[in-house]
């Protein structure tokens, strides 16, 4: 993406109040969570832009007193052979954001491993369930307090 | 009808009047299912313990008769979690765990990984070196391209192809022998460079297979392309439109097999898929035998890339000289003190990249495989995303089985290839 296409992005998203970052190379939206649906909405729909595959979503644990959970979205423009990425900014006591099904179908699996591996929940996703642990299972793998190791006992052995 | 059948039933002698067979048919439940057999729809668990199902995927499915009404995927039965793994890992400590990802191709994820650290790092490799990559890249492509062909024939009944694909297979893991001294987990690619020089010995050999190749895969061509049992079996099975592909995210042969020409080999290019004449193949049909096609004639296009790059493949260092970040190799640890240094440090406490987050996504053979990384500053990575292209594939089963077969499923299955150690990390 060049400079003048970043302008142009910034013009068109100018009322979402959106901070603009930059990934090695590519440019990174930080956007709040209020907002994401209708800036996908936007990306996806402009003709400028064409945003239309989600690429990737997944979380990341910041693990620091004020900031910790953050979700990183990639996205693909087909048309116009284009990436970005768009980082949306979550409570740390409740983490909760809308979720993007509405708009790229394919965020289904990738919000329901976020959900698994994070705990954040996405209201409105379609089929929020754990996609790589069993449903009993009370832990989120990949939050930054969980030890490596595993916690002992917090899976169930096969029954006899 | 039903009915009848009690009424008849209950006139007969005591003895079947207590049979357990006939109270069970009594008791209400039983007597709706007998209404009308064919009215009731069945759920039906396929997985994860199916031979066709490529690995440990499970489907279930909601069958009218032979027809699948609504299907549902769960995964998760091969998760190692990797990315966790990753977070108590130093770079290079991570490059042996990207060979289990997609192990049908581990030298592709070697070379994906290490392209994103040193996209973080900032480090150029050398020439000599992207050309070593590519030809890696390539190989690990036919590698999986022909498993892909010959698993999905086999599951329809076709032995015969199944064979000749892994005999071209066992090739290309001697070749693999001889370039990276591991038949199949590689572990090949360095940060920086590659672990060792590729020799005039295995360029001879790649070279033989090369030209050996096409002619191996007419044979099995000539047994598919112009066979009515495997065109029938595959032709409009399996189909599915070019938006839903974009909407749900498909890559790889399977979208291109849709009518999308998205290769980041020429959408994005690394490596020096710049520099080297290739041909994307794209198909409309969108079905099964469209990504058959796709993947074979892929094949043809790696055997250029292959010939091209052995032709134009540069003298030189295949490890960038940067001390502080890039292992300096055996010969130079035992001879010289400085190195020696270098090597205790970065064996000790690991590759430090700057504060940052890089993202690079490579063309393997089943998709887009990217590597998200953010680091923190200090010798691990701070979170590790795989963006694995099977991942995102298997989304798709639900919606190119609505409406099918039993029996076209694992056809489906076949084409979409998909490899559970990578979708499952």
């Amino acid at each position: 993406m060049n400079e003048e296409k970043i302008n142009l992005l910034k013009d068109k998203l100018k009322s979402f109040e959106i901070e603009y970052a930059d990934a090695t190379g590519t440019p990174q939206l930080v956007v709040k969570k209020e907002n994401v649906v209708s800036v996908g909405e936007i990306l996806k729909s402009d003709e400028d832009f064409k945003f239309d595959m989600l690429i990737d979503e997944f979380g990341v644990d910041k693990f620091t007193k004020n900031e910790r959970f953050e979700v990183i979205v990639s996205l693909w423009s087909e048309k116009h052979k284009d990436r970005i990425f768009l980082k949306i900014k979550l409570d740390t006591k409740n983490p909760v954001m809308p979720t993007l099904t509405g708009v790229w179908k394919s965020a289904n699996f990738n919000e329901r491993e976020t959900y698994d591996m994070f705990g954040i929940i996405f209201e409105g996703h379609p089929d929020m369930r754990r996609i790589y642990m069993p449903e009993n299972f009370e832990y989120h793998p990949l939050r930054k307090d969980f030890p490596l190791m595993g916690i002992p006992s917090s899976l169930d052995l096969p029954k006899k | 009808m039903s009915q009848q059948i009690f009424d008849k039933l209950k006139s007969n002698d005591p003895e079947i009047k207590q049979s357990k067979l006939l109270k069970s048919l009594e008791s209400d439940d039983m007597a709706k299912h007998f209404d009308d057999p064919l009215d009731n729809e069945m759920v039906m668990n396929m997985g994860p313990q199916h031979p066709a199902t490529h690995g440990v995927l499970r489907l279930l499915l909601r069958l009218d008769g032979e027809t699948v009404v609504k299907a549902l995927t769960e995964i998760g039965y091969l998760h190692r979690g990797y990315e966790k793994i990753a977070e108590s890992c130093n770079y290079h400590e991570f490059i042996p765990h990207t060979d289990r990802l997609d192990y049908l191709q581990p030298v592709a994820n070697n070379v994906g990984y290490t392209l994103a650290v040193e996209k973080l790092l900032g480090i150029e490799i050398t020439e000599r070196c992207k050309y070593i990559r590519t030809i890696c890249c390539e190989l690990g492509r036919l590698e999986s391209h022909l498993v892909a062909v010959g698993s999905m024939v086999m599951d329809l009944g076709a032995i015969t192809p199944f064979i000749w694909t892994f005999r071209e297979r066992e090739k290309i893991q001697d070749i693999l022998d001889i370039v990276t001294g591991v038949r199949f987990t590689t572990s090949y690619t360095r940060i920086g460079g590659v672990a060792q020089d590729i020799t005039p010995e295995a360029i001879a050999a790649i070279k033989k297979f090369i030209d050996e190749f096409p002619g191996n895969l007419k044979d099995t061509r000539a047994i598919l392309d112009r066979n009515r049992i495997f065109i029938e079996r595959t032709q409009g099975i399996g189909y599915m439109s070019k938006e839903d592909l974009l909407q749900w995210g498909a890559s790889g042969p399977v979208l291109r097999a849709g009518g999308v020409e998205r290769d980041l080999r020429k959408d994005d290019p690394y490596l020096i898929y710049d520099k080297v004449d290739f041909r994307v193949p794209v198909y409309t049909d969108s079905d099964v035998l469209a990504r058959y096609y796709v993947r074979i004639e892929e094949m043809l296009e790696s055997v250029k890339i292959l010939r091209q790059c052995i032709e134009k493949i540069p003298e030189g260092p295949v490890r960038t000289i940067e001390p502080k970040q890039v292992l300096p190799g055996k010969q130079k640890i035992y001879t010289k003190m400085e190195e020696l240094i270098y090597d205790f440090m970065l064996i000790n406490f690991g590759i430090t990249p700057p504060v940052g987050e890089a993202y690079q996504g490579i063309e393997s053979s089943k998709g887009e495989l990217g590597f998200y990384l953010i680091s923190d500053g200090s010798g691990h990575p701070f979170r590790l995303k795989i963006r694995s292209p099977s991942f995102t594939n298997i989304q798709t089963i639900p919606v190119m089985l609505h409406n099918c077969m039993i029996s076209d499923i694992v056809a489906i299955l076949g084409s979409l290839d998909p490899v559970m150690g990578e979708a499952d990390k």
